[in-house]
């Protein structure tokens, strides 16, 4: 009479689709959308970016919840049942899923730190340290700007290169294990405690992505970015890189091929509406990232009129000083004129001074173009220096990033952690809180690479090489096992059972292939011949705790009714009028279970 | 008489501007921006904020040197332009033709350099004396560093969280395993006596009537 544990599931579907927003809304839409729309023509990107989520985004998340959802299993699990050689696939997204989550928690570590410094006035990089003898600042401070500094000396210590590898920052450290805490505590009873928790991560980014909305809008200098971003420069969109750029951002801002949507989907209900899940979920992480770049596109705005405005003052005071002419004689306005003025009156001393003075251009200034984590942690935080109340907007902005960091690591972590914990070898001997945390430890051992002083060269390196062709390799690998192994056909009739009603479109990326191969799929043999719904049939799920199968019990439109039993490992249709004669003893047994 | 006096006075004015001219020895440059500072508040550089700043240098020297000889007529202003910004020099009251070395004047702006600035509503950078770097205060720092006390004030949230989740798990992971080990307990006694899944111990024997049609009598098998 052993009970054998039923594969918990989320409380309701809502909570699934606050996981997966919560995974697929992360730093990318924050950092690297405004930088892409700024690259490559402004409004006109999002043609192609939007052209590209409904031909590429949609159908490939789509599949991975189908999938996930189907299998009712982690990835390897999943895979190993589409075919026992797939299983590569699966292991290669927990890999994948492995390397990101060593790196990606450090950003939330460096946001640690951002957010308990801003508990400080004046904000720690507002203003450059005093040198040793309090007669100016830092030499170092005093060739960048401040919150570089912050950043670069007081954050990372970055060493000059890769070789100097340093000692171990110990107060990064001291963050990254606080990081992993969190982590732990969140995923700690698996989606008991995940499901509650990504009410907050999903939710709280955007109450401050709207106060930040408001804030920014209303800031001087704002219209000035937004003009700048939204002009289209529609000769951008002969350029392939444009194209690319939009397929690689919807690709990897969706967070597919690491296996978290597949296990995400494992927790779900079989009859959850998959189809309409994937549609809300990528367009909610497109507008976000719309949201976001407008957003910032004001503080960019921002930044670039002030310093544009600080510009052309250190200009008028040079001359001023130069000139010793009244104060207030020289303003922004007639700042040209008297520079004429002054070149043919004094023409030497002009001369002499003609290097120290900049042409200030507004352009210039918002051309810069960041993205990563010089946008987050060094332009961001030289707009909120020069806000009103500094403190409060450095305390939401940072707070924001880490529950953003922290939506995508609950979803790594759960594709490293499904599959250990569907494995009967491993979850037999161990329970589930001694493999989370012994992953979250073995990662946070390893991830004090990157709190060592060349911890942002090895960063880097990881973020370029860790996660990008690996996963094109393995959603390629995917599509065509779902296509071609697994078969069109059935997975359409599969998802048909689930959700009801064949899905609108074919579950495959643009690729006829999928459509020839769906045609091998007709020499299977069927599994199950009485099992063809009739149309508007409606199907009950009953779960039985303690059993390895499903009972379904399915009533059609013309009032008959017959139940079907599906395993969890082979998901076959056996329709059970066959195996049983006595129609009452089935229908009595439906009953037990009802 | 009055000749004589022009004329001295005439050598005084030559000396003072001797003295006192952009670039001479000793002599500092004063820069200052009351708009810039005070806005709309700004006042009027006049003849009685020159006379206010030699009072103030001479009050600086008398303050450093503690020996009050220096006066007002020995601090010597000159070259005052629009922008506000003109040289001043400090000249000697016992030798009337030398000037008080540049490094005393500077040592004795800097102790009082703060006074200065509060006569005139000015700060460090809207008072520039050139060539006299002031001391810049240095911020104000706490013993404890104040993110070292936020991080551990949220450090020993997540950890309670975490114990208390763990500690809760294992007391409802032994709670089931005690649950199930009496189950099992309870089954092995008796194989033969479990219906249904439920032991027939468990069963509430008096809520149950016995048939006595059945269970009339203790023979099993009916007498011959």
């Amino acid at each position: 009479m052993a009970m054998e544990k039923s594969r918990p599931l989320w409380d309701n579907p809502l909570q699934f689709v606050f996981a997966c927003i919560s995974y697929a809304v992360g730093l990318g839409n924050v950092w690297r959308f405004p930088y892409l729309c700024q690259m490559y023509g402004g409004g006109g990107f999002l043609i192609p970016y939007l052209i590209m989520l409904i031909a590429e985004g949609m159908p490939l998340l789509y599949l991975e919840l189908a999938v996930g959802q189907r299998m009712r299993q982690g990835s390897i699990g999943a895979w190993k049942i589409i075919s026992p050689y797939l299983c590569g696939v699966g292991v290669a997204s927990v890999v994948v899923s492995f390397f990101l989550s060593m790196y990606y928690n450090v950003i939330n570590a460096w946001a640690f730190w951002y957010l308990f410094h801003s508990f400080q006035d004046p904000l720690p990089w507002a203003t450059c340290p005093l040198n040793s003898n309090r007669t100016g600042y830092v030499e170092e401070c005093e060739k960048t700007s401040s919150t570089q500094y912050f950043w670069y000396r007081q954050t990372l210590n970055i060493s000059p290169s890769l070789e100097a590898s340093g000692s171990v920052q110990w107060e990064q450290a001291l963050c990254l294990t606080l990081a992993w805490l969190v982590v732990y505590l969140c995923i700690l009873r698996g989606t008991a405690s995940t499901g509650k928790v990504v009410y907050v991560t999903a939710s709280l980014p955007y109450c401050v992505l709207i106060i930040y909305l408001i804030r920014g809008l209303t800031l001087h200098g704002a219209v000035n970015g937004l003009v700048y971003m939204f002009t289209p420069k529609l000769e951008q969109l002969s350029n392939p890189k444009t194209w690319i750029s939009a397929a690689t951002q919807i690709f990897f801002s969706l967070g597919l091929g690491f296996g978290s949507l597949i296990a995400f989907a494992s927790y779900n209900e079989p009859s959850n509406n998959c189809q309409r899940h994937a549609i809300i979920v990528s367009l909610i992480n497109s507008t976000t990232s719309i949201f976001a770049s407008i957003v910032t596109f004001s503080i960019y705005g921002f930044k670039a009129t002030f310093n544009y405005e600080s510009c052309i003052n250190k200009v008028i005071l040079l001359l001023l000083n130069a000139f010793d002419l009244e104060e207030g004689s020289l303003t922004a306005d007639n700042l040209n004129e008297m520079k004429d003025y002054l070149m043919t009156t004094y023409p030497q001393e002009y001369a002499q001074l003609a290097p120290q003075i900049k042409n200030c251009s507004l352009e210039a200034e918002l051309d810069t173009a960041v993205q990563g984590t010089g946008l987050a942690f060094i332009v961001y935080s030289e707009a909120i220096k020069n806000m009103e109340v500094p403190q409060l907007y450095s305390v939401l902005y940072f707070f924001m990033l880490l529950m953003l960091g922290i939506g995508s690591m609950l979803g790594n972590t759960a594709a490293i952690l499904t599959p250990l914990t569907d494995s009967k070898v491993i979850a037999s001997r161990f329970p589930k809180e001694v493999i989370s945390g012994v992953v979250c430890f073995m990662n946070c051992i390893i991830g004090l690479i990157f709190t060592m002083e060349a911890g942002n060269y090895w960063f880097d390196i990881f973020n370029d090489y860790a996660a990008t062709l690996s996963l094109l390799l393995i959603v390629l690998v995917e599509t065509i096992a779902v296509c071609y192994i697994y078969g069109i056909r059935r997975f359409e009739k599969d998802l048909y059972t689930m959700i009801g009603r064949k899905p609108n479109w074919n579950v495959a990326i643009p690729s006829m292939g999928c459509h020839t191969g769906a045609a091998g799929d007709q020499g299977l043999p069927r599994l199950c011949p009485g099992c063809d719904r009739a149309a508007g049939g409606s199907i009950h799920h009953v779960h039985t705790p303690g059993s390895t199968s499903d009972f379904y019990k399915e009533e059609t439109e013309e009032g008959t009714s017959f139940n079907c039993c599906m395993k969890a490992d082979s998901w076959t249709w056996e329709d059970l009028t066959l195996v049983t004669s006595d129609w009452a003893l089935l229908e009595d047994s439906s009953n037990h279970y009802l | 008489m009055l000749r004589a006096l022009l004329f001295t006075l005439s050598v005084v004015a030559i000396a003072h501007a001797e003295l006192c001219k952009p670039e001479a020895q000793n002599a500092f440059k004063v820069r200052i921006s009351i708009k810039t500072a005070l806005g709309d508040n700004a006042y009027a550089w006049d003849a009685n904020e020159e006379y206010l700043f030699k009072a103030m240098v001479a009050f600086a020297m008398r303050r450093y040197s503690s020996k009050s000889t220096t006066q007002i007529s020995n601090v010597l202003l000159c070259n005052v332009t629009d922008r506000v910004s003109f040289w001043f020099v400090v000249t000697d009251s016992s030798k009337n033709v030398t000037t008080v070395p540049g490094s005393e004047v500077e040592a004795a702006i800097r102790m009082n350099r703060n006074r200065i600035n509060n006569a005139f509503l000015l700060s460090d950078k809207t008072l520039q004396f050139l060539k006299i770097t002031s001391t810049l205060s240095p911020p104000v720092e706490p013993s404890t560093p104040v993110w070292l006390i936020v991080f551990g004030v949220v450090l020993c949230l997540i950890v309670a969280g975490i114990v208390f989740l763990v500690v809760s798990g294992i007391q409802k992971h032994k709670k089931k395993n005690k649950e199930s080990t009496e189950r099992e307990n309870l089954e092995e006694k008796d194989e033969v006596t479990l219906e249904n899944g439920i032991p027939c111990e468990a069963l509430d024997l008096k809520a149950g009537h016995i048939n006595g049609v059945f269970a009339a009598d203790d023979e099993r098998f009916t007498s011959l």
